[in-house]
């Protein structure tokens, strides 16, 4: 008995919206295998992992502090991704955006700088990822070179170059020689929504991002090019789509959010630069975009989910012990039975009854 | 000074030739898989513990491979088996690597093992400038010239080799003819995991030898890179490969001169030159027309 993979006549509508829910089943069976394993008891750790973030009002607002960054930064690769252009140095344009806004916060540290600081932070952040992911869809267009490769490579290098000015030029002189920037000014600090609490308003500027991106992609001619660029490249070329600029037009909007989110975490809950402003955002969020649907909505949804992952992992590892790791194994497991259950949109599994064997041409 | 440099040229470079090589099979096979990082990170950790606990090199490597090609068969059973997206599918492979190796290596953090021993024949060893670089390597050098050595012979000199080319080039053809397609696709993605896991068990077993999380720092894709700049030919990899080992050495070295230059310039030297020559590797070509195998990185579906 074999089964092959048969192409539907149409894409499964039902599928469609059942598919994330599936794979996210499917994690969880998988990782209560993997507590089983370890030696502890899984619906504890379980419980632990996804149910006790939820049941306690400072845990909630780190869940929407941490799915801040991941939501901006995945509405802007499901941009590339839909376009079937391959962005995947999210996490160095990220950094970039910090340091390019954090270097205003530096240079008006102490000064009487107005409340123009953070908003020009903002544009600086968004302007420097921007720029940062142009070089890898410039080589692309321009020489050909593979924009998978170039992005992730630029990840390393604004990790060195962040690296360097926090230890050097940047250094916080009264800062006991620990890598970091002093703490900044009041004007160049994203304003907290609640009194007191960690829970910024770049939640909001990320719920607007969500908007915008399914007003322009459901609503707009750039975002039916991008679609069309993505699943038909030659129907796009007849119908005369500049499918290039369509390339660094994706890249720059993907680029500009992530160096968003990434001002917005060093100006927010993190209030200063230092290293390992990230734990790996630029990467989870390519697993929020699938497990989204690449839908600006379904991001939301998906960013809040593995928000939700990152707390109860630290609470896991501070109450039960588990290994942090965990919390990437799970993402990797869940990106996996995503694109898996995905297939099964445009494929149905068929059973066949007897073997065939091809006999070989010649052999 | 030389030879010491040469020495540490190799050992940077080894690595590199070992997972470039795999993937170079894959690629070769239509099949593109970016999850190189995530295997040898694994490869890492899995070969380091079963050294740990066996004190054995050999069981080291093996237990590198064998993690390396089970993380490849979960790629082969998505991509070739359920037709996903390849560029997802390996990006989720490095994802869950990263995590495992992580899992895995946690308890081994700290921990030394004896380093893979060298050869040593009386005489030829002892020679002056080359005894040591040609004759007191590390059986993991040895292995990765032989591998190419036994990569080019296959691709090109062998009716096997020649069917996997054609499937990369033309899979709807070559399942026309009655080639199966998916299973030949299978094992150069089963190869390709198993050369990775070795490049990162060389790594926990002989380059350092200990194992920090991490420690491949991009290798993995450095070596994808690698593919590329070698125009899919297999001899050109090793070129290429001593050429990126190369370059990881001297930094290190002007570092140690002490010219001046933040520490941070010089080691990202390795990913800048990385991306500079994919630029002119790419740029050259385009006049000629790619090298690329014609089908890579497209899934298959077999109509019956």
């Amino acid at each position: 008995m074999r089964f092959a993979l048969e192409r539907r006549a149409e894409r499964s509508a039902l599928v469609a919206i059942a598919s994330p829910l599936i794979a996210v089943a499917l994690t969880l069976v998988t990782m209560a295998a993997l507590f089983g394993v370890l030696g502890k008891n899984p619906v504890t750790v379980l419980g632990v992992y996804f149910l006790d973030p939820l049941t306690d009002p400072f845990t909630l607002q780190e869940i929407a502090v941490k799915a801040t960054p991941l939501v901006m930064i995945a509405v802007g690769l499901a941009l590339c991704y839909i376009a079937n252009v391959w962005n995947i140095g999210a996490e160095g344009q990220f950094i970039i955006g910090a340091v390019a806004g954090s270097w205003l916060a530096v240079v008006t540290q102490g000064t009487d700088a107005g409340p123009w600081v953070l908003p020009v932070m903002l544009v600086l952040g968004a302007l420097g990822g921007a720029l940062y992911a142009l070089i890898p869809a410039i080589c692309r267009v321009r020489f050909g070179a593979s924009e998978i490769l170039v992005s992730l490579m630029l990840v390393y290098v604004a990790d060195l170059l962040m690296d360097f000015l926090v230890r050097g030029p940047w250094r916080d002189p009264h800062g006991l020689n620990f890598p970091t920037t002093a703490e900044f000014d009041p004007v160049a600090t994203v304003p907290a929504l609640i009194e007191g609490s960690r829970l910024h308003a770049g939640a909001i500027l990320a719920v607007l991002v969500v908007m915008l991106a399914s007003a322009v992609l459901g609503r707009t001619l750039r975002g039916f090019e991008i679609r069309v660029v993505g699943a038909a490249p030659k129907a796009a070329t007849f119908g005369g789509f500049n499918a290039n600029r369509l390339v660094l037009f994706c890249f720059a909007v993907s680029g500009a959010l992530a160096g968003l989110a990434g001002v917005i975490e060093v100006a927010g809950p993190i209030g200063h630069l230092q290293p390992g402003i990230s734990p790996g955002y630029g990467f989870t969020a390519i697993i929020v975009a699938f497990l989204g649907r690449l839908n600006p909505v379904g991001i939301l949804v998906a960013g809040l989910f593995l928000a939700l992952t990152f707390i109860g992992g630290e609470g896991a590892q501070i109450s039960l012990k588990v290994p942090l790791d965990l919390t990437k194994v799970f993402q990797g497991i869940l990106l996996f039975y995503v694109l898996a259950c995905d297939t099964l949109i445009v494929h149905r599994i068929r059973q066949i009854a007897t073997p065939r064997r091809p006999a070989p041409g010649h052999a | 000074m030389l030879e010491a440099i040469t020495l540490a040229v190799i050992a940077a470079s080894t690595p590199l030739l070992l997972a470039a090589a795999g993937e170079l099979v894959v690629e070769r096979s239509g099949v593109l898989n970016l999850g190189v990082e995530g295997m040898m990170i694994v490869g890492a950790a899995c070969g380091f513990a079963a050294a740990y606990f066996t004190d054995s090199t050999l069981v080291g490597a093996l237990a590198g491979v064998l993690a390396g090609a089970l993380l490849a068969l979960v790629f082969a059973l998505l991509t070739l088996g359920l037709a996903v997206n390849q560029v997802a599918t390996g990006l989720a492979l490095t994802i869950l690597g990263i995590g495992l190796s992580g899992l895995i290596g946690a308890g081994f953090v700290g921990t030394r093992i004896t380093p893979a021993p060298q050869l040593a024949i009386p005489l030829l060893t002892g020679l002056p400038v080359i005894g040591r670089i040609l004759f007191g390597q590390d059986a993991f050098v040895y292995a990765s010239i032989a591998l190419v050595a036994g990569i080019w012979r296959f691709l090109y000199r062998s009716r096997a080799g020649l069917v996997l080319r054609a499937i990369g080039d033309n899979p709807g053809s070559a399942h026309a003819l009655g080639y199966p397609v998916l299973r030949v696709r299978s094992l150069a993605v089963l190869f390709g995991g198993a050369c990775a896991g070795l490049a990162g068990a060389y790594m926990s077993l002989a380059y350092t030898p200990f194992f920090v999380p991490g420690m491949t720092a991009g290798r993995g894709w450095i070596a994808l890179a690698l593919v590329v700049f070698a125009s899919w030919r297999p001899l050109r990899l090793v070129a290429g490969a001593y050429l990126f080992g190369a370059v990881s050495i001297l930094q290190l070295h002007a570092q140690g001169l002490g010219l001046g230059i933040p520490s941070q310039v010089m080691t990202s030297l390795p990913y800048l030159a990385t991306i500079v020559v994919l630029v002119l590797i790419s740029r050259a070509r385009g006049a000629a027309g790619s090298a690329a195998p014609a089908s890579l990185g497209t899934a298959f579906v077999p109509d019956r």
